[in-house]
């Protein structure tokens, strides 16, 4: 169990290390000659005007919320989903009520209009 | 015979014996074949994409009408080679007022979460990193960490166009995930195990057979969660020049590039895993070197699919990608789950064809309500085009052609 954990971690720790090295190396190959000129921002040939760090839409944020709704949701159905094979149809009726319950707030989200892009 | 059959359990134990013939404490064995495994597992990955972008590009380039490479080497095999050889060499220019420890993390973190995600993909019956009992939730967090990479490239490069690639890019993770992540669980519930190998082995009838509508719509999420054609809204280079990348160059350009391509076909990989059966096939258990082969053709299938589309279809709008998501692949998602979760409980105990052929059909009525509900849905909203200009005149010749022919015959 601990070992199968072990080999991620080395697994994720290598496959960070091979990109980094491999970045080392061009980094050590390549030529460093910054100016001004060439550092500068690109914005199709015409000097940066203003901040390039906005502010974010609220759209985004209403698709964040929602997001987050579903994804827990999805996470507690995955125990339900492991243990199907041993369950009863009466947790099958549970796990709908559950999943309606959630579609309900998809419902009113999408009569709100929150899933109109504006 | 035991090499042909299964080359690397061979060398494994072979390896192993020697180790502990050393002298090797058996926890150190253990240590220095895990690093082996992975470090070769995660190499063998990137050089493979090299082969895959050739391919890739090739293919593209028939689809469209093209040649694709054909210069470098014998149709064009070594044009990638040449690629990377000259990238290695480009110079890594840094953005003025760019947050320097996000822009340098960022490609790492995009390529680190493409290779990770072949820690827990079965080779095959007898080859596969690790079969941990939370498979599932690994792959969607690590892949989404991948997406992160591409955030964090966007909002520290200081630059505008790859801000706006980073939002768009939040905009299609969040609602992608959603739907990938509920159709996911409909092969956990069917194999009963969150493991990928115990999901491949589960599947004595391949699960697309049994929930040919989750398949569907996994696929579709898969091709938007790697950012593809008809989804590349955050690098869509005629509106926002390239998006997230705009600001990389060098082989931190490169990272990108390559994960991209790496990404694609580990999502074909995962695919064939979860609903095509994986290594399973015939003979698979007992030569399980043919179970890799099977894996191999069935992701190339699914593979060339996803090129396809990318070639062919045009890029959607970004209102029009987020109402896909959530007005018509979540809630078919949600019925999926519980058409099948219903289906398969009531279906009668023998767990044969009868059982295949009621999800199927309760599959196809399924998509066939969907599609019902979605043009009733157009209907309503169908919005009465706004007339920009008059019509356009028509060319003369054709006009008089058309006008003045009856004339001379009478």
């Amino acid at each position: 169990m601990l070992q199968e954990w072990l080999y991620l971690a080395i697994f994720l720790a290598i496959s960070l290390f091979i990109p980094a090295a491999a970045i080392g190396a061009a980094a050590l190959l390549s030529p460093k000659k910054p100016s001004t000129l060439k550092n500068s921002i690109y914005e199709c040939g015409i000097e940066t005007v203003g901040p390039a760090r906005i502010q974010f839409k609220a759209q985004y944020y209403l698709y964040a919320i929602l997001f987050l709704i579903f994804d827990v949701e999805t996470v507690f159905l995955f125990p339900f989903a492991v243990a199907y094979n041993q369950l009863l149809f009466f947790a099958v009726i549970e796990v709908i009520l559950f999943v309606f319950v959630l579609a309900g707030g998809l419902a009113y989200a999408w009569r709100r209009g929150a899933l109109e892009w504006s | 015979m035991i090499f042909i059959a299964d080359p690397i359990t061979f060398i494994t134990t072979w390896l192993n014996s020697v180790l502990t013939g050393w002298g090797i404490p058996a926890i150190w064995v253990q240590f220095i074949m895990f690093i082996l495994g992975a470090g070769l597992l995660a190499l063998g990955a990137m050089i493979f994409t090299i082969g895959l972008i050739w391919l890739e590009r090739k293919l593209g380039g028939r689809v469209q009408d093209r040649l694709g490479p054909n210069r470098v080497g014998p149709w064009g095999i070594f044009q990638t080679i040449a690629d990377m050889l000259k990238i290695f060499t480009k110079e890594l220019i840094t953005p003025v007022g760019a947050d320097k420890f996000l822009y340098n993390l960022a490609p790492l973190l995009a390529m680190a979460a493409v290779l990770g995600l072949w820690a827990v993909i079965p080779l095959s019956p007898t080859v596969f990193g690790t079969n941990i009992n939370v498979g599932v939730l690994y792959l969607i967090g690590i892949g989404s960490i991948g997406e992160l990479g591409i955030i964090m490239a966007g909002l520290s490069s200081n630059n505008k166009y790859a801000l706006l690639g980073g939002f768009r890019a939040v905009a299609s993770l969040l609602s992608y995930e959603v739907p990938m992540a509920i159709t996911l669980l409909i092969p956990v519930m069917l194999a009963g195990s969150m493991g990928l190998n115990d999901i491949a082995s589960a599947q004595k009838v391949a699960f697309i057979f049994q929930a040919p509508v989750a398949a569907l719509v996994f696929f579709i999420a898969a091709i938007a969660e790697n950012g593809r054609a008809p989804f590349d809204l955050m690098e869509a280079d005629s509106e926002i020049v390239a998006g997230f990348n705009i600001e990389y160059s060098g082989l931190k350009f490169g990272m990108y590039y390559v994960a991209d391509f790496l990404h694609a076909f580990t999502s074909a990989m995962i695919f064939a895993t979860l609903f095509l059966g994986g290594w399973n096939g015939p003979g698979a258990e007992q030569y399980p070197a043919l179970g890799f082969l099977y894996l191999l053709i069935k992701t190339a299938l699914v593979y060339l699919l996803t090129v396809t589309i990318r070639f062919t279809v045009p890029r959607l709008r970004i209102d029009q990608m987020m109402a896909f998501a959530w007005k018509y692949l979540t809630p078919l998602a949600l019925a999926s789950l519980l058409v099948t979760a219903v289906v398969d409980k009531a279906a009668p105990a023998g767990q044969g064809l009868l059982r295949v052929a009621l999800l199927i059909g309760a599959n196809i009525v399924l998509f066939l309500i969907a599609d019902r509900l979605v043009t009733l849905y157009r209907k309503q909203h169908e919005k009465a085009r706004k007339v920009v200009s008059d019509d356009r005149p028509v060319p003369v010749a054709i006009r008089s052609t058309v006008v003045e022919e009856p004339e001379v015959n009478s």
